[in-house]
């Protein structure tokens, strides 16, 4: 990509930097501490599935067993695998039941026991990891197998309630072009701290994500992706309370992307600061793993602020979450950093504004698949007026070279889209690309001119934010409300009492492989 | 056509008359657009001309007449969208169109926090909370975070509300302990499940204890909400105001002003 904004190179350093400087308490704050979620990840990775009969998962019943005898501060496998090897259990499942019945005195061992514990810990974990890895290899022998789209892929949305309704209209949306299919949760899901088990057929404007769920869309898009001959991603959301368990049953059913956003929770959800961080960076070590997209959620932060004011606070967390991100292990390749096309069009020069930003996004991360939102607080009801925005949208996208593009549609904020709202913004995306491939390369903002101007106007605001953060510390700044509008302090929200400090001989079996590799 | 004309009004211009009908270009043409998709298939021949068919059926039926098939396009194997145009031969009768005044106006963000600006002077505090053994926050979270519900943001996004969300499983004492201690100006409290009349239980309560611990003062307004709850019931319930399925954020907002913040 031939650079066109003039940036100079030492205030992308020194942004880089600041936000390194920022983000790296909070690395050792997850360093130090581990979550229940985190825990149940781990019981996930080697093995444990199923729910009890009111549908709590048996790695919930697990985990809260371990907390409530031996403490979760030097992680469940010591004390799990420990109980598993003297009551000769002939799986985790059989040790949960009993667990969860109040059968089981989980103490931590040690001396012999604990060698042996861990050793057996490690070794159903290594089949975990394994798994992962098998699917990752899978994606590259299906990717060689059919094709990988040319980008900008573009990205469709399904959210009936019910995956087996989803199922036919995410084919469907394959047929007609999509190349990645997000699968939309259910409200509310996000502050469950609990993942839902097996196919379900009811949600709230969204379907839940469960591991089943996953298992079931993927292979149908398996399907769809061998008659096209064009490998069809699928996407769904790691964040909220349980962000390390979906990761990892991402991983292990071959999702392709996941929404996983280092602040989205805090600040749209109000999960508690710590924990969300700790969550994330075990998610994140898992997608870098599985080979796995991620997509982050600077689309939110222009939603609820004027998306001129706020440009920079987008740059600001694209730059924590590359951070973060690069440091659990994720590629450049697995940074889909996220923003959006939500500029008032009654703004003068909206369009140009729009194409400022997006051009210094795609400057500032050459190598990142970036996320392109579009318009969606400014569309009125008035479809067709929404449609041309959508085309504007689409223009901005392919001139300034996005990676993958959210597909808008003229009927969004009214209903989840018709078969026809989806088939015409296709038909406009498709026009745009068509029409207007070769812009991109003819399009040279003149120096110092408007562009130019406005791309380092918006980075000099954010090396001052980022600045102003390095002062308070990033937790201070969130208790602030620097993101977003909302004060989110370090020890509110939800979710806090599931946030344990690390004893000494603390013991992920699965975080030791995932560092280990990285 | 145009129903019946009764002398210019006081201003000269014609008064406006009690039966119109769509305008496309032309007054009286009665001209309209609809587009719709039909689950037929559009490939060969036989197929489009049996999908045309179909589409001028389904607009003659809808009252169109004569009726345009403007454009028909096959999307996928199995569907077929149209764009029709057409007369209607309906009449609107003016006379006939009633209006349900809804008891507080609608009102957008930046009018909310202009009213508790204008009306209080200071920030309007909000409480939620699900009480007893409610573990389902949705309800509640969907009217209060920043996140929202059906493409309106929560009452954390107005910048002259305050919001404490207590979360799940809040007794009632402590409901309203903090109720006091933060000095709220209304208490959102939802209820989701249901059985054993649950809700109805968990409302009378709160609002028992709210009326016993503020005796002689001016308690917070008490709004409770929940897809079980009957509108008609907040007087029964002693409530100040229920809020059923549906109800966005941007009412919740609207309603508090009204009743806390009068211009």
């Amino acid at each position: 990509m031939e650079p066109k904004l003039g940036l100079d190179q030492a205030v992308v350093r020194q942004a880089r930097a600041l936000a390194q400087a920022a983000g790296q308490p909070i690395v050792e704050l997850a360093r130090t501490h581990t979550t229940v979620s985190v825990e149940r990840a781990v019981l996930r990775l080697a093995g444990l599935d199923g729910a009890d009969e009111d549908g709590m998962p048996w790695v919930n019943r697990l985990v809260e067993a371990v907390r409530d005898s031996a403490g979760l501060e030097h992680g469940v496998a010591l004390p799990a695998w420990d109980a598993l090897l003297a009551g000769d259990y002939p799986g985790l499942g059989e040790l949960a039941r009993d667990a969860a019945a109040g059968r089981v005195k989980f103490h931590l061992p040690e001396g012999a026991d604990a060698t042996a514990a861990r050793r057996a810990a490690a070794a159903a974990l290594g089949r975990g990891i394994a798994t992962i890895d098998a699917r990752r290899a899978e994606r590259d022998a299906m990717i060689r197998d059919t094709s990988d789209p040319p980008k900008p892929w573009i990205y469709l949305i399904v959210a009936t309630g019910d995956i087996y309704e989803d199922i036919p209209q995410a084919q469907a949306a394959a047929r007609e072009g999509a190349d990645i299919i997000a699968v939309i949760r259910s409200t509310g899901q996000s502050l469950l701290d609990y993942v839902p088990e097996g196919a379900t057929r009811e949600g709230y404007a969204g379907t839940y994500a469960t591991r089943e769920n996953f298992r079931l869309m993927r292979a149908a898009l398996d399907d769809v992706s061998r008659e096209l001959g064009r490998y069809v991603r699928l996407t769904n959301y790691a964040s909220g309370l349980c962000m390390p368990e979906i990761a990892a049953l991402a991983g292990l059913e071959r999702l392709d992307m996941m929404l996983n956003d280092c602040m989205y929770g805090i600040i749209f959800r109000d999960i508690n600061p710590r924990r969300t961080f700790i969550d994330q960076r075990f998610s994140r070590q898992v997608h870098a793993r599985a080979g796995i997209v991620i997509n982050t959620g600077e689309d939110n932060y222009l939603t609820t602020a004027d998306a001129v004011d706020a440009a920079h606070t987008v740059v600001v967390s694209q730059l924590l979450n590359e951070f973060f991100g690069k440091e659990a292990g994720l590629a450049d390749a697995q940074l889909g950093l996220g923003h959006a096309f939500e500029i008032n069009p009654d703004v003068p020069d909206s369009f140009v504004l729009e194409l400022a930003h997006a051009q210094l996004v795609r400057e500032l991360f050459p190598d990142a698949p970036l996320k392109y939102m579009p318009p969606t607080k400014h569309m009125t009801g008035n479809v067709f007026a929404g449609y041309l925005l959508d085309a504007f949208f689409n223009l901005a996208g392919v001139m300034t070279d996005q990676s993958i593009l959210l597909i808008g549609m003229m009927t969004e904020g009214i209903h989840t889209p018709f078969l026809s709202d989806r088939d015409l913004a296709l038909e406009n995306a498709r026009y745009v690309a068509r029409a207007a491939a070769r812009l991109g390369e003819n399009f040279r903002p003149p120096p110092g001119g408007f562009v130019q101007q406005r791309a380092h106007q918006v980075l000099g605001e954010a090396v001052d934010l980022l600045r102003r953060i390095g002062r308070d510390g990033l937790l201070g700044a969130i208790a602030d409300g620097t993101f977003g509008i909302t004060r989110r302090p370090a020890d509110g929200g939800r979710g806090l009492d599931g946030v344990i400090t690390r004893a000494d001989g603390y013991f992920n079996p699965a975080t030791e492989i995932l560092e280990g590799a990285s | 056509m145009t129903g019946p004309a009764s002398p210019g009004g006081p201003e000269g211009r014609p008064p406006e008359p009690a039966v119109i009908r769509p305008y496309g270009d032309t007054t009286g043409d009665g001209r309209v657009q609809v587009s719709f998709t039909l689950p037929v298939p559009f490939g060969s021949e036989e197929e489009r001309a049996r999908a045309e068919g179909a589409a001028l059926q389904l607009a003659t039926a809808m009252g169109l007449e004569p009726a345009m098939v403007v454009h028909a396009k096959g999307m996928g194997q199995d569907f077929t969208f149209f764009i029709v145009y057409g007369r209607v031969s309906h009449l609107v009768d003016l006379s006939q169109v009633t209006v349900v005044p809804r008891e507080f106006p609608l009102l957008s963000s930046a009018e909310v926090n202009l009213r508790i600006r204008g009306g209080l002077g200071r920030k309007l505090v909000v409480l939620g909370a699900c009480i007893g053994t409610d573990a389902h926050t949705v309800g509640i979270d969907a009217i209060l975070n920043v996140k929202g519900h059906a493409g309106e943001k929560g009452l954390e996004y107005y910048r002259e509300m305050r919001v404490v969300n207590l979360g799940a499983q809040v007794d009632v004492d402590k409901l309203v302990a903090r109720t006091r201690a933060e000095r709220a100006d209304a208490v959102l409290v939802s209820q989701v499940v249901s059985q054993r009349e649950a809700h109805l239980a968990g409302a009378r309560e709160v609002s028992a204890a709210l009326r016993a611990t503020y005796a002689g003062e001016r308690a917070p307004l008490l709004v409770v909400g929940g897809p079980r709850f009957d509108p008609a019931m907040a007087a029964d319930l002693g409530v100040d105001k229920i809020f059923g399925r549906g109800t966005t954020p941007r009412e919740v907002a609207s309603y508090l002003v009204h009743a806390l913040a009068a211009a």
